[in-house]
């Protein structure tokens, strides 16, 4: 029974993890490194509480949803509100994703079109949404950089999967699908889902080998008549999109009622670690992700393990995955190769 | 002529800034959670209002943006000539010690740490004995026999509402089961909504039915998680019942807004004293909140007990154990 409960929070710490790592996997497969995973986190999930908040809460700004695009030099923009209380989480969800795909445009412009270093802007994204959403928070909100509390509709409520209950007393099987499978948020069935997805998308589509080319040889890519420029674009569309579902799902999807300054909490990190790890690919990110999800977890329940000779520290529990990676990146466990062209721009001609 | 003008305006001014020196200046500055946190620095912001609202004598203020800031503000504000200089957080120790030798007949408050001068005055509340009432209540509302606690970052000081909680709790039942978890051991363990919502649902896992937050932010993802689950969640600081009605057990109250209020309207009266003031219970420093969101969970006999406690350590009969006195809690 602990253990399910271990596994049950496992699950739920992984999803941010699992969504920014796969967003990590498509742009470092088409070879743009990105730092900037934690970043466009934090600003999907600033982007997500604000908007949960306006849609599902009319009385906070009137009938109207009124965007404060002026500044003050113009009259706000005004959007009818009308009965979108309901939609609220999506709308949510939908601003999140809108977001962090600006930011990873951002990225992209620098990094492939402009050819610039990609770590500086990945960690320039990093520092661009660490201020910009307490700063914004702290304008529309006045609640010293949080959002309001979320509840009902502007958060994701947990999905009991059909024939939960009555499944709970079959031995063995039940509790686990009762209490593992069952009972998550619909972020957290749609990580899972991603992953074969994910798979399918780079390793069975066309689309896929030609953007796993361009992450090795965008050379060859290049002689072959497929822009390289385009591909690299997309993949760092996909990541974008995939960072503000992991953004969302922090400030909608956890226990979290709304957005907090740095509420992130160097998930962003981790993720890139579970995707060296992983050694880039689809199936051990999963993996990667879930033990991650799972140490954080043990660390959360046992805060200091006993093991009778001697007492194992939290720190080292929430230390094991940065150990790990180091590990793998020294080559003790196997080799962690990334893509041969990550972080190098591509030059038509030199 | 216009020159002269100016020059008379200029001395008035002076002049007018020579009086005012004789009565309170006030400046207070804020930490880095912001002016409306809902909770600490809000509360010292509630208390200066209430100084201008009494007294129509105007303030100055300042909203720390980074550490760096510290020394900085303080320093401004000493040079300008405000008197009293209030602070609130125990991160800006260091930067008032400093300070406060640079600016010998200057008045520095500082709220919730120890500076040694002969100037400033540092406020510490009895924060055990706060929790200590809340832990009575969190006691007597637990239906599993199980209570628990989340902190933010591991310091002396969040150990301290800690030890003074569980030493309560066991008051009413010795044998009630104890949990204790710590969010980090680094600032940001304040702002981890997320892993406190995963700490409480672990808590709520092994037993626990009503979880005391004090984390800041991270208390927000413990009070909804406990809330998500329909336990009970208490909360810190300022009175946070509102934020849960139904599932907030109560609020452990710590009076930044009182300290403020004090050390302005001492300065204005010419009675201001440097040295600690501890504000415990007797002083109505810290306590628990009871208003319209929790009236229908405590029960006459659970406002009984805890009021007796209330009388029992503010005469000395009940010794609340303060962690800080030695770093150690005598409850696991």
């Amino acid at each position: 029974m602990e253990l399910l409960q271990l596994m049950d929070s496992a699950l739920r710490l992984a999803t941010p993890l699992l969504l920014a790592a796969l967003a990590g996997l498509f742009s470092e497969r088409s070879g743009i490194f990105d730092i900037g995973l934690e970043g466009k986190m934090l600003a999907g999930a600033f982007a997500a509480g604000a908007f949960a908040t306006f849609a599902g809460d009319p009385s906070y700004i009137g009938e109207y949803w009124s965007v404060p695009i002026g500044l003050g030099l113009t009259d706000p923009l005004k959007i009818p509100l009308g009965s979108w209380g309901v939609w609220s989480v999506w709308i949510g969800l939908g601003a999140a994703i809108i977001v962090s795909i600006i930011l990873a445009m951002i990225h992209a412009f620098a990094s492939i079109t402009l050819r610039g270093n990609q770590l500086i802007s990945g960690v320039a994204i990093n520092f661009f949404a660490s201020g910009t959403t307490v700063l914004v928070a702290k304008q529309w909100f006045a609640m010293g950089g949080n959002t309001p509390s979320l509840d009902g509709s502007q958060r994701f409520s947990t999905i009991t999967l059909p024939g939960a209950e009555a499944a709970a007393d079959i031995p063995v099987i039940g509790p686990i699908y009762e209490g593992l499978i069952s009972g998550h948020n619909i972020i957290v069935y749609a990580a899972l889902a991603a992953v074969p997805l994910s798979w399918w998308v780079l390793f069975r589509t066309r689309f896929g080998l030609r953007l796993r080319a361009v992450g090795e040889n965008p050379g060859a890519v290049d002689t072959a008549g497929i822009s390289v420029v385009k591909l690299r674009y997309s993949a760092v569309l996909i990541a974008g999109l995939l960072c503000g579902i992991s953004g969302a799902y922090l400030s909608l999807g956890t226990s979290a009622p709304g957005f907090s300054p740095e509420m992130s909490a160097q998930r962003g990190f981790i993720a890139l670690a579970a995707l060296i790890f992983a050694k880039w690919s689809p199936k051990g990110v999963l993996g990667a992700a879930l033990l991650f999800g799972f140490l954080e977890a043990i660390g959360n329940k046992y805060q200091s393990i006993d093991i009778g000779a001697f007492v194992i520290p939290v720190q080292f529990m929430q230390a094991l995955p940065y150990i790990l990676t180091v590990v793998i990146l020294a080559g003790f466990i196997g080799k962690a190769i990334p893509p041969k062209a990550g972080g190098e721009p591509y030059v038509k001609e030199r | 002529m216009k020159l002269f003008t100016t020059l008379l305006a200029a001395t008035a001014i002076v002049g007018a800034a020579g009086m005012a020196s004789a009565q309170a200046n006030p400046a207070v500055i804020f930490d880095l959670g912001g002016k409306f946190d809902k909770s600490f620095n809000e509360s010292s912001y509630m208390g200066a209002e209430r100084f201008r609202e009494e007294t129509g004598i105007d303030y100055a203020e300042f909203e720390l943006q980074s550490d760096a800031q510290r020394e900085q503000a303080l320093r401004r504000f000493a040079q300008q000539g405000a008197n009293p200089v209030v602070v609130a957080g125990f991160s800006n120790a260091t930067a008032m010690n400093t300070v406060a030798q640079e600016f010998p007949d200057t008045n520095f408050v500082i709220i919730d740490m120890v500076v040694d001068q002969p100037n400033v005055r540092s406020v510490v509340f009895s924060e055990h004995e706060g929790s200590y009432l809340v832990g009575i209540l969190a006691a007597m509302a637990s239906k599993t026999g199980t209570v628990s606690f989340v902190g933010g970052m591991d310091i002396p000081l969040i150990r301290k509402f800690s030890c003074g909680y569980v030493q309560g709790a066991r008051s009413v039942n010795p044998d009630i089961g104890f949990i204790q978890n710590m969010t980090g051991t680094d600032g940001s363990a304040w702002n981890n909504p997320v892993k406190g919502g995963e700490l409480t649902m672990a808590q709520i896992d092994a037993g626990s039915d009503v979880v005391f937050a004090a984390a800041g932010s991270t208390g927000l993802g413990v009070l909804q998680a406990a809330a998500d689950a329909d336990i009970l969640g208490i909360g810190v600081d300022a009175d946070q019942n509102y934020l849960h009605p139904g599932n907030m057990l109560t609020s452990m109250m710590k009076r930044v807004d009182v300290a403020v209020y004090n050390a302005f309207s001492d300065v204005n009266n010419g009675t201001f004293t440097p040295g600690i003031q501890v504000l415990g219970l007797a002083e109505d420093g810290v306590g628990y909140a009871l208003d319209e969101y929790n009236e229908d969970l405590i029960t006459d006999e659970m406002k009984a007990a805890v009021e007796a406690a209330r009388a029992g350590i503010i005469s000395g009969d009940i010794m609340v154990h303060d962690y800080m006195s030695d770093n150690t809690c005598p409850e696991e």
